[in-house]
């Protein structure tokens, strides 16, 4: 009997992972077993081989390459196997993978998603269990103590957060996980829920006992239609376990989690905004103050953290805050799981500590270009993130010194272009996302968007720089300081940062 | 019940409250229940619209305005076939402008096919991406699309 591992996620789906897994499911003695995908996603349909000395990969592969799979059994091709330059050896010493620090990602592609026996046999469950030992007091601490910080965009310190959910009166209380995860160049909540739903439920459950809530919500766009299904039959099995419910692995704290689908509204992931979707109103976001973690969900303290922030809790509490503490910078602890997408060799999933440059992202782990053209821009932090110049890459991504160099690290996503982008028109587009996107509440961002497209088109189409993009840099200013939420306030960061580090394409004469 | 009811597809609207049934008659279950409806009848029409108002006795208006805001939302009955092309940063980094245009142009003339854009399928590093017919596509060309849903004639 041969196991075979074939990733269940939506990517590697996207590139036949089924048609590869169905074909070796046929094999006489194959026993085929869908995990979550090891975010090597240049090399899906990936299938790992199990062998006394640990998995043996190969990918990409197709379906016709099954029986020859069952019978290297995990062994190096001959030079004149089609197999051959798939062949990845033991999949955890694979360079892309040993040169990773995966603490939040730990299950991702290891385990079988649909079983919450493998996620605990994984070391999941182990995180609650000790939080249940210690005061919700002490669980906060320690979340502070790691210096854990909001991985949805904003950065704020999860362990201040869920203080104050602890500190606000109410008998009722609010854990809301954001999988909103709407920005181009993300997906590793997507990749986190579809390979490995415990730790999200169980980075809940800590947040449930810590700050006294006793009912969740997932927020998860419609988009992933993969990932509500995984972690609907997750949230099942949690409860037939005693997992979920009235009494959490016989605590007697109850806690239950409830998973909605948005509807294809990009501002849905910004908080208030996801509230109002979740109470079954248009997403229009809400002013602050009341910031939600005092008045948030049906008005009552609510913790609203990212789908990451709630995953990476379990091993906080596991292992200790100050174990995830000492990985890192000085004000950006621990691990941050990037995402290397758009023209990239090598896209996918990469958990390291922060402090890492965004060039040994884009050129060690990534490979550079897809294309095999220069990296000419990269965008960081998705649709409301700056455009990096190549002499931008030696930046270390860090909270404080991408702010200080007037670029954010967002949710981790880093797309990258070559050298035949044409970055006016990447500005015309941060804008007319913002015009299809905007939820309209606010008049700069609902004004300031559709005119800031218009400027860009006229000048696309021949109009005078030197009237069209003084009219532009006010409207930006407008956006920026008159918006009530990130979408208006940052759509001007990648126009600004296009005009200011690419001006030759900027220069007058366009057609 | 009353005279805002009259006109409508008595049929339908039965399935409509038999949808609604299954949640607690709160606004917090509008987007479920929408959610429901056009996976049964694969779009919200208005008389749903009104149905909805009334088992939560919010106004047709209130309900209308939360159909229209979200974009996943149709209110017309969809095509047989259905093609998004994502228009994200990402797979705009890999030519998805170019493809968005070439499968917009192979399926002009065909009356059984939908093409519309999305932003983000969350496949980022293997873009392209699309769906057709609702099953995702990655490293997406025009012609691995035509070879699925072969374009008609109208």
């Amino acid at each position: 009997m041969t196991t075979f591992y074939v990733p269940v996620d939506a990517a590697a789906r996207s590139v036949g992972a089924d048609e590869v897994a169905a074909a070796l499911a046929v094999l006489h003695g194959a026993c085929v077993v869908r995990t979550g995908s090891r975010g090597m996603l240049w090399c899906e349909p990936l299938v790992e081989v199990d062998t006394d000395a640990g998995r043996v990969g190969y990918g990409p592969v197709t379906p016709t390459a099954a029986r020859e799979l069952a019978d290297l059994a995990g062994a190096e091709p001959p030079p004149t196997s089609p197999l051959r330059t798939a062949y990845l050896g033991l999949v955890e010493q694979h360079p892309f993978l040993a040169r990773q620090r995966r603490l939040t990602t730990a299950r991702l592609g290891v385990i079988d998603p649909g079983d919450l026996a493998d996620y605990e046999r994984h070391g999941g469950w182990a995180g609650l269990r000790r939080a249940f030992t210690m005061t919700p007091d002490a669980v906060v601490a320690e979340v502070t103590a790691s210096g854990l910080r909001g991985r949805g965009g904003a950065g704020f310190p999860a362990g201040v957060k869920w203080a104050t959910v602890a500190g606000a009166p109410g008998t009722e209380k609010c854990i809301c996980a954001n999988g909103d995860e709407g920005d181009s160049g993300t997906f590793a909540d997507r990749m986190l829920i579809e390979g490995d739903p415990g730790s999200l439920l169980e980075g809940m459950l800590i947040a449930g006992y810590a700050v006294g809530a006793h009912t969740g919500v997932v927020y998860l766009r419609s988009e992933y239609p993969d990932a509500i299904t995984t972690l609907r039959r997750a949230v099942e099995s949690a409860r037939a376990a005693g997992i979920l419910g009235p009494n959490v692995l016989g605590s007697g704290f109850a806690f239950d989690v409830d998973v909605r689908v948005g509807a294809g509204a990009y501002i849905c992931g910004e908080e208030t905004s996801m509230l109002e979707s979740i109470e079954g109103r248009r997403g229009e976001v809400r002013s602050k103050p009341p910031i939600p973690a005092l008045r948030g969900l049906f008005g009552r303290p609510t913790v609203v953290n990212n789908i990451l922030t709630l995953a990476t809790v379990p091993a906080i509490l596991a292992d200790g805050g100050s174990t995830y503490a000492a990985y890192g910078t000085d004000r950006s602890r621990g691990t941050q799981v990037f995402q290397l997408a758009g023209n990239i060799a090598r896209g996918g999933l990469v958990e390291v500590d922060f402090g890492v440059t965004v060039r040994e992202l884009v050129e060690g782990f990534g490979g550079g270009t897809r294309s095999g053209r220069p990296v000419r821009a990269v965008q960081l932090g998705g649709p409301l993130g700056a455009y990096l110049p190549e002499s931008a890459l030696d930046l270390p991504m860090d909270y404080e010194a991408l702010a200080a160099a007037g670029f954010m690290l967002g949710h981790g996503g880093i797309v990258v272009f070559d050298d035949t982008v044409d970055m006016a028109r990447q500005a015309r587009f941060a804008m007319e996302f913002c015009v299809k996107e905007s939820c309209g509440k606010c008049t700069p961002c609902r004004v300031g968007s559709q005119r800031g497209m218009e400027s860009l088109d006229r000048f696309l189409a021949g109009a005078d720089p030197a009237r069209e993009l003084p009219l532009l840099d006010r409207i930006c200013t407008t956006m920026a300081k008159g918006s009530l939420c990130a979408m208006g306030q940052l759509t001007p960061m990648p126009v600004r940062s296009a005009l200011t580090h690419f001006p030759e394409d900027f220069a007058g004469g366009r057609r | 019940m009353g005279a805002r009811h009259e006109g409508l597809a008595p049929e339908r609207e039965a399935t409509v409250r038999a949808l609604a049934a299954r949640y607690a008659v709160q606004r917090t279950s509008l987007l479920p229940m929408l959610h429901d409806v056009q996976e049964h009848f694969g779009f919200i029409a208005r008389q749903d619209v009104v149905t909805l108002a009334d088992v939560l006795n919010l106004s047709i208006a209130d309900v209308h305005g939360v159909v229209s805001f979200y974009t996943y939302f149709r209110t017309s009955p969809p095509l047989p076939h259905q093609i998004s092309v994502c228009r994200g940063e990402a797979c705009q980094a890999v030519g998805a402008e170019d493809l968005f245009a070439a499968t917009r142009t192979a399926y002009r003339e065909s009356a059984d096919t939908e093409v519309s854009e999305v932003f983000c399928l969350g496949n980022c590093a293997l873009g392209p991406s699309g769906t057709a017919d609702g099953r995702l596509l990655g490293r997406l060309t025009v012609d691995r699309l035509t070879a699925l849903i072969p374009p008609g004639r109208s």
